[in-house]
């Protein structure tokens, strides 16, 4: 059993480095390339799941994530990319070691939270959740210190890898909530896409910044 | 065939005549409009005769109806409690709609008639309900639709800032009742009354549902401080409608108030009379000195029915404070005094504001100093409004006396309190019920001195003529009740000795059997305190026919008419006669300056000139300015400060919700 946790553990974490790395990655590709990894890892992290747990229907949870995750969505936002022409790098809000501060302080309140808050659940389950947090308050700070509305979104992204992983360490969603959570996911992109071209087409950016002054200007008028 | 359990189905079939007469009368063209009240005085009846063989048959029915919230439907219940409320309002209503027939139809009535049904039905229906969801759902109905009914003018601004008002303390109030029935249901959620009585809650969360509940149920049956509106709307509604509002859905929501602390709150802490005890005394005397003020008839009933709440209020806090102190007789006498002055308030509070719109329909005005000597023109309904204001004054022997002496039978009873807080707040209370019985009697002597005697004070009221045939009716047999309720209040309170085993568990408090007459009303024993309404009837009769006979025999028999002493100079003014405001410029004196800083400026003429004199009052209402207007201003101060949050950017807002859950987290993680 010892193996399974070490296995467990290793995948999670490997899901955890790329979220850092997410972070601070400020070239977009790369940042699409490192959430495809991310989402492969959970797939894996699913899939062993799965095999320890004997819960045939963990494998479908792990096909869809990488089918979906590791492949449709970032080969999508890849040609989005490349459509909009978005060559330069992406600007962060906040400097690269403020943001990895950031980062390891919510890695730290989450593990102290959830070791903290569960103390009779089974070890696995507890490091497993707490991991995940970690993972989703990552997905959140990098949807908050980024400019770009395409690393935003994979923030989204990310933060929905982090509930996947939360839901399967505990004893797994339904595989209809499950199903659902992965087309709403698809759907989102859907609308992310639809709105991104929208806002370059009127800006010519894809930077947030430029909504907020039509917002200022309103504000004030 | 009549099967067991007739009763509730008679009450259905009533319901659903309410709200057959509420639909057709959206469709029904204006002279057909009487129908309405035709239906709804048919449904009372109905409803009274249910309700009453309910009661002494002492049954207790259940339904459970499949619609409402699926899966948990509507549960229904009839019992002692609710068969008495019950009664209640249904007689209220079946008065009211007598009078209602005999408003003439105007533009008004397509706003009126729909609602008034409407109204009627939903207040029998909060009685039957037994579920939370059932009770706020028709509770909301109540409120709603009598809300529409107090705007039915609302081309008056008044009449719009009544509304408004009353919108916002009906929302209020409902809002603090959701959270009692949350506190009630508990973590597993048992909306069903019964669940809420089988569950054992902690002290800090009965305490919480109290203070919902006094929020909640307090603010619409007018308890000060939450009395703003009822003043403001009361008098707006049309006549017929504010004599429901005032003396039948305040008591509707004493019963919810009395179903939730003794029913399903449990076993009651001595402190929970505290409030009541602390609230019904102010609101009795407070109530009163702005009544004694007012210069609108129908405000100044409204007033009066804070005081007759405030009074409810003390007898409940007073039936908590003996049923937790285990002195179960005492408690059962409270209990009794504050349902019997529940059914009593209905009764005269309803005959003044029915004689009060009589008096508005036939003068158009309600204003004190605007009327006088309508006894000569409106002969009826000034004697019945007598009835009402002796009644309503608690002179024995009337109804108002039989609750109001049970309720001091209960006062005296205070040395006997094991905690020293109510031993001392027992004669206190005794003192301010004294003070408010007095206030009250100065206040009607007030009123009715101005509205029917003397002379008449404008042409509109020279010129009045008596109320049509139907209004007097209703007003008659209002009157007659409140002397047939002071006759034989011995046997109503008789009567209520099951409700006051249930929820006072007092077993045979109210005792008639062993009086020197069938009639006579015993609390405790009869060596203590003995009531006997026929008795003091026939020595009142008996000493006044003899002390008139008296004086006819020894002066003259004749009665004359000449003109009144005016100083050698008769004055054809009205104006030189005694006013509604001189008449209490005595109470202002003493209490202006504290309850409402009046202040009186006098600006006379110097001497040699010819202009006129100036007598000013100016008021100032300081619970409406601390209470409501202050908060109202500080609310608003903060919203405009917050209104920077309406353009953050998206970043800055996605960062407010982050720091906001890394907040939580971080709380979690320290405390838990």
């Amino acid at each position: 059993m010892t193996n399974a946790y070490d296995v467990a553990h290793f995948l999670a974490g490997m899901m955890l480095v790329c979220s850092f790395t997410l972070l601070y990655q400020d070239r977009i590709l790369a940042v699409l390339n490192t959430f495809a990894v991310q989402a492969i890892m959970l797939s894996l992290a699913v899939a062993w799941q799965g095999y320890v747990r004997n819960a045939p229907d963990l494998f479908i949870t792990a096909a869809m994530a990488f089918g979906l995750k590791g492949i449709i969505i970032p080969v999508a936002l890849n040609r989005m990319v490349e459509k909009l022409g978005i060559k330069r790098g992406v600007d962060q809000v906040v400097n690269v070691g403020v943001a990895m501060f950031l980062g390891l302080g919510l890695t730290s309140l989450a593990l102290l939270l959830v070791l903290k808050v569960t103390p009779g659940a089974a070890s696995f389950t507890r490091e497993g959740l707490a991991l995940a947090l970690a993972i989703i308050l990552l997905g959140l700070l990098q949807m908050i210190l980024r400019r770009n509305a395409v690393t935003q979104i994979v923030g989204f992204m990310s933060i929905e890898n982090g509930l996947i992983l939360a839901a399967t360490g505990a004893r797994g969603m339904p595989l209809v909530v499950e199903v659902s959570v992965a087309f709403s996911v698809l759907i989102a992109l859907f609308v992310f896409a639809v709105f991104l071209f929208r806002i370059r087409e009127r800006f010519d950016s894809v930077d947030v910044e430029s909504l907020d002054k039509v917002r200022a200007a309103r504000a004030h008028r | 065939m009549i099967g067991a359990g007739w009763q509730l189905q008679a009450l259905f079939v009533a319901l659903a005549i309410y709200a057959g007469a509420a639909l057709a009368a959206v469709f029904l063209p204006r002279r057909r409009l009487g129908l309405v009240y035709a239906a709804s005085a048919a449904a009372a009846s109905l409803a009274v005769v249910a309700e009453i063989s309910a009661f002494f048959g002492e049954v207790v029915l259940k339904e459970h109806l499949p619609v409402g919230l699926p899966g948990v439907g509507l549960h229904i219940r009839l019992d002692g409690l609710s068969a008495f409320f019950g009664f209640i309002v249904n007689v209220g209503v079946l008065m009211t709609s007598i009078y209602g027939a005999g408003i003439k139809r105007d533009d008004l009535s397509k706003r009126i008639e729909p609602l008034y049904p409407a109204f009627c039905g939903a207040m029998n229906a909060v009685l039957l309900a037994d579920d939370a969801y059932g009770f706020l759902f028709f509770w909301e109905l109540m409120s709603l639709s009598s809300w529409a009914l107090v705007v039915s003018r609302h081309d008056d601004p008044e009449s719009r800032k009544a509304g408004y008002v009353y919108l916002v303390m009906a929302a209020g109030g409902t809002m603090a009742l959701l959270f009692a029935f949350g506190g009630l249901a508990g973590a597993s959620g048992g909306y069903a009354f019964d669940t809420m009585r089988a569950s054992h809650l902690t002290p800090l969360v009965s305490a919480l549902v109290l203070g919902a509940a006094l929020i909640g149920a307090g603010s619409k049956a007018g308890i000060m401080p939450l009395h703003a509106w009822l003043p403001l709307a009361h008098p707006a509604a049309p006549s017929h409608v504010s004599a429901l509002m005032s003396g039948v859905m305040t008591k509707v929501a004493i019963y919810a108030l009395i179903r939730v602390v003794f029913d399903l709150l449990g076993d009651p802490q001595w402190w929970w009379s505290l409030p009541f005890i602390l609230l019904g005394a102010t609101s009795a005397v407070g109530a009163l000195l702005y009544a004694v003020q007012d210069q609108d008839l129908k405000r100044l009933l409204a007033y009066s029915t804070i005081e007759n709440v405030g009074i409810i209020f003390a007898g409940l806090g007073l039936a908590i404070a003996f049923k937790s102190s285990n002195i179960p007789p005492a408690a059962g006498i409270a209990l009794a005094a504050a349902l019997i002055h529940a059914l009593n308030h209905s009764w005269f509070k309803s005959l003044l504001f029915l004689g009060a719109g009589a008096v508005l329909h036939a003068t158009g005005t309600k204003q004190l100093d605007r009327l006088g000597g309508l006894i000569h023109r409106m002969p009826k309904t000034s004697a019945f409004w007598l009835i009402g204001a002796l009644a309503i004054s608690a002179l024995p022997p009337l109804n108002g006396f039989v609750s109001e002496w049970l309720l001091f039978q209960a006062v005296l009873t205070g040395p006997v309190f094991p905690e020293p807080i109510l031993q001392f707040l027992s004669p206190v209370l005794g003192a301010m019920l004294a003070l408010a019985a007095g206030l009250a009697a100065a206040c009607f002597v007030r009123a009715f001195g101005t509205v029917f005697l003397g002379r008449p004070r404008s042409p509109e009221a020279a010129t009045a003529h008596e109320a049509p045939f139907a209004q007097t009716l209703a007003i008659g047999l209002l009157a007659l009740l409140c002397i047939l309720g002071g006759l034989l209040g011995g046997l109503t309170a008789f009567a209520l000795n099951p409700l006051l085993v249930e929820y006072a568990g007092a077993a045979a408090a109210i005792n008639t059997q062993t009086g020197p007459t069938p009639f006579s009303l015993i609390a405790f024993d009869q060596g203590r305190a003995i009531y006997d309404a026929p008795t003091i009837a026939f020595f009142v009769a008996v000493s006044s026919f003899t002390t008139m006979a008296a004086i006819h025999l020894f002066a003259t028999k004749k009665t004359r008419r000449s003109p009144a002493w005016d100083c050698g100079f008769p004055d054809p003014s009205p104006a030189t006669q005694y006013t509604a405001s001189s008449y209490s410029q005595p109470l202002r004196r003493v209490y202006g300056g504290v309850v409402y800083s009046a202040t009186e400026t006098v600006d006379m003429p110097p001497p040699g000139s010819l202009r006129e004199g100036h007598f000013r009052i100016r008021f100032s209402d300081y619970l409406w300015r601390f209470l409501y207007v202050m908060p109202a201003n500080a609310l608003w101060a903060i919203s405009e400060r917050f209104d920077l949050i309406h353009y953050l950017t998206i970043r800055r807002y996605l960062v407010l919700m982050f720091s906001t859950l890394i907040v939580l987290l971080v709380i979690t993680a320290t405390f838990m």
